[in-house]
């Protein structure tokens, strides 16, 4: 039975990878799961069970608090950003440009960089040498004060003001916790959207203009024939079928933000009272330096939660997309 | 339509739509008119604006590192070099130059066996379907988005207890698994375009599974290879989390760990550290300017699934 020998060989072939993803990539996620629930906290394991304790322990820091805060401007900074120029940017280079190949290149060669060179020449700058109170860099490109634009340096965080009348109105109506500095948006992370955005960027211009060039010219031919204006048939006819690619770009740099660690770390690390932590940093350090190893596999179970929320319905309508074609 | 097809069509739309304005008639003929031109104008200052944005850094990073120390003064950090000085070149290359080819030895075999293995698994996930493979694929497309803190601690334990932690072989075992799922991924999709029916005439003829592999796929694999090969360089050259924390011997970092260390130091000046940048950078950017259109393919191919 010649079919029946070669499933066999089909499987054993694929059986290895299988079996690695299985044990690294779900053995190994079970198993920090574990190491969250246990003592864990020198170099040496540590297996007594302490439940819950790790996750209070991190719940309770400050400093994580500040994190999820700092992840969640990031993301929504980030997202924004790169979908609004990505999209202005495909729509530009779709209007028969000359030297379009150019201008692609220029756009796209940054997603050939590592986060790390990225880091390290958007920190030279935004804030090049050691003085901190006063960056020149940027600011000496487009002659701005440095004692009052400090980018990547900047410890301000922007939040409702007690003397504010919203901050009353909050209070008021029991909405006090948004006035929290923990809610507000810390100047120095917008530096790093920047360098994050000029990197990824020209990823969603090449995602959106791969879109715009697969709708077929006679539907956008057909409206115009009706007499609609061209902004008319981008928003009705164009941007609706560039939906999915906008889903996906959104779970592409969704899941990149909440995991972000080389950008951050070449740049400024924690930055000025944590206004650039992010979990990832949190996780490495209270891991792998202070060697807190049950706290630290507890943030990275809540990173990977985080995730798993973002990806996990994508995949499966992702799944189901193909299956139904 | 498959999803390979989608991906295909999309870099073809790219590269045919290049030609149609090329042709005399298409719409930016008839649209003159002084509005038509204004427009043109801001579309094209919009342009240069961005594309300086882009370029930026490469300016920087240039004539930063071809100044000498003397003439490297926050002040003056963004005008031309006076006279040009390789100089920091050298002091970055001998910096840097025992952690670029670390980076070598690590990125070509893991990008290599990535691509055997990712080939592999595809043909069998694309043509050799068995009850459950879709879910085994989705399951194993999950692997490609975890944050890889959630298996780092148990990775250390794991790379200690078989002997490879510090090592860069070590470094290529986590590479080719973690890239099982992306490479697997865009072979799967790449086959799946192949007519099915090719091969059932070969199995007719009484070809197995291997014969069918390297008669019939392999010699239509050439762009997938590339494309894979590129896409996997890419990201080992470019890791910082796996090997910051797998190599704690600063004699096996590759260049991203040494770059981050020495952009640190106090030791290396301005220019070093720029030219020491770009030193980095250069492989990945090299591969980008040659082969531009296949790098551009795997980054469709790794998000355009569905």
């Amino acid at each position: 039975m010649r079919l029946t020998r070669d499933r066999v060989i089909s499987l054993l072939v694929i059986a290895p990878s299988i079996l690695a993803v299985a044990v690294f990539v779900y053995g190994l996620i079970i198993w920090t799961g574990y190491i969250s629930t246990v003592k864990w906290d020198t170099l040496r394991p540590d297996y007594t069970p302490v439940g819950l304790g790790n996750y209070a322990s991190i719940f309770a820091n400050n400093r994580f608090l500040i994190d999820i805060r700092n992840t969640v401007v990031f993301t929504i900074c980030f997202i924004a950003a790169s979908l609004t120029i990505g999209l202005l940017l495909a729509n530009m280079i779709d209007r028969r440009i000359r030297g379009e190949g150019i201008f692609r290149s220029i756009i796209v060669f940054p997603m050939a960089v590592s986060f790390i060179v990225t880091g390290v020449v958007w920190k030279w700058i935004l804030s090049p040498g050691q003085d901190a109170a006063h960056p020149q860099g940027i600011n000496q490109l487009f002659g701005l004060d440095p004692t009052r634009n400090r980018w990547l340096t900047d410890a301000h965080v922007v939040y409702i003001g007690p003397d504010s009348p919203v901050y009353q109105v909050l209070h008021s109506i029991g909405l006090g916790f948004l006035t929290s500095p923990n809610i507000g948006v810390p100047i120095a992370m917008l530096s790093i959207v920047l360098a994050a955005v000029w990197q990824m960027s020209g990823f969603v211009m090449i995602l959106y203009l791969a879109g715009l060039r697969a709708i077929p010219e006679d539907l956008k031919e057909a409206a115009r024939v009706d007499g609609a204006s061209e902004f008319r048939i981008f928003r009705h006819v164009v941007f609706p079928l560039l939906t999915p690619i906008t889903l996906s770009a959104m779970i592409i740099l969704g899941h990149i933000s909440l995991k972000i660690y080389d950008l951050t770390v070449a740049m400024s690390m924690s930055g000025p009272g944590f206004a650039t932590d992010t979990p990832a940093l949190f996780m490495w350090q209270t891991t792998f330096r202070d060697g807190l190893f049950g706290r630290g596999a507890a943030v990275a179970i809540i990173m990977l939660a985080l995730v798993a929320i973002v990806v996990v319905p994508y995949l499966i309508w992702n799944r189901r997309q193909e299956v139904e074609a | 339509m498959s999803s390979a097809a989608v991906v295909v069509t999309s870099e073809e739309d790219l590269a045919r739509d290049r030609i149609r304005s090329d042709r005399p008639g298409s719409r930016g003929a008839h649209s003159r008119g002084l509005r038509a031109n204004i427009s043109r104008w801001v579309l094209y200052l919009l342009l240069f604006l961005f594309a300086a944005w882009y370029l930026a850094p490469i300016y920087i990073l240039l004539v930063t590192s071809l100044k000498g120390s003397s003439e490297i003064t926050l002040d003056k950090m963004w005008a031309l070099p006076t006279s040009f000085d390789l100089g920091s070149f050298a002091a970055a290359w001998k910096a840097l130059s025992p952690n670029f080819i670390n980076s070598l030895l690590l990125a070509i075999p893991a990008a290599v066996i990535s691509s055997i293995l990712g080939s592999v698994n595809g043909y069998v996930l694309a043509k050799w379907k068995f009850r459950g493979s879709e879910l085994v694929f989705t399951l194993i497309l999950f692997g490609m988005f975890i944050p890889y803190q959630a298996i780092l601690i148990p990775l250390t334990q794991v790379m200690s207890d078989i002997g490879l932690y510090g090592s860069l072989q070590g470094l290529i075992l986590v590479h080719v698994i973690y890239g099982i799922p992306i490479t697997t991924l865009i072979f799967r999709n790449y086959y799946a375009a192949i007519p099915t029916e090719l091969l059932e005439a070969a199995k007719v003829d009484g070809a197995g599974f291997f014969r069918i592999y390297r008669s019939i796929l392999l010699p239509l694999s050439a762009s997938g290879f590339v494309v894979v090969l590129i896409w996997q360089f890419n990201s080992v050259w470019n890791d910082f989390l796996f090997a910051v924390t797998l190599i704690p011997n600063q004699v096996n970092w590759p260049v991203t760990v040494a770059l981050n260390n020495l952009s640190g130091s106090f030791v290396a000046t301005w220019n070093v550290q720029m030219a020491g940048a770009l030193i980095a950078a250069t492989p990945t950017l090299l591969i980008f300017i040659i082969l531009g259109r296949y790098f551009i393919r795997g980054l469709l191919a790794g998000s355009l699934k569905g």
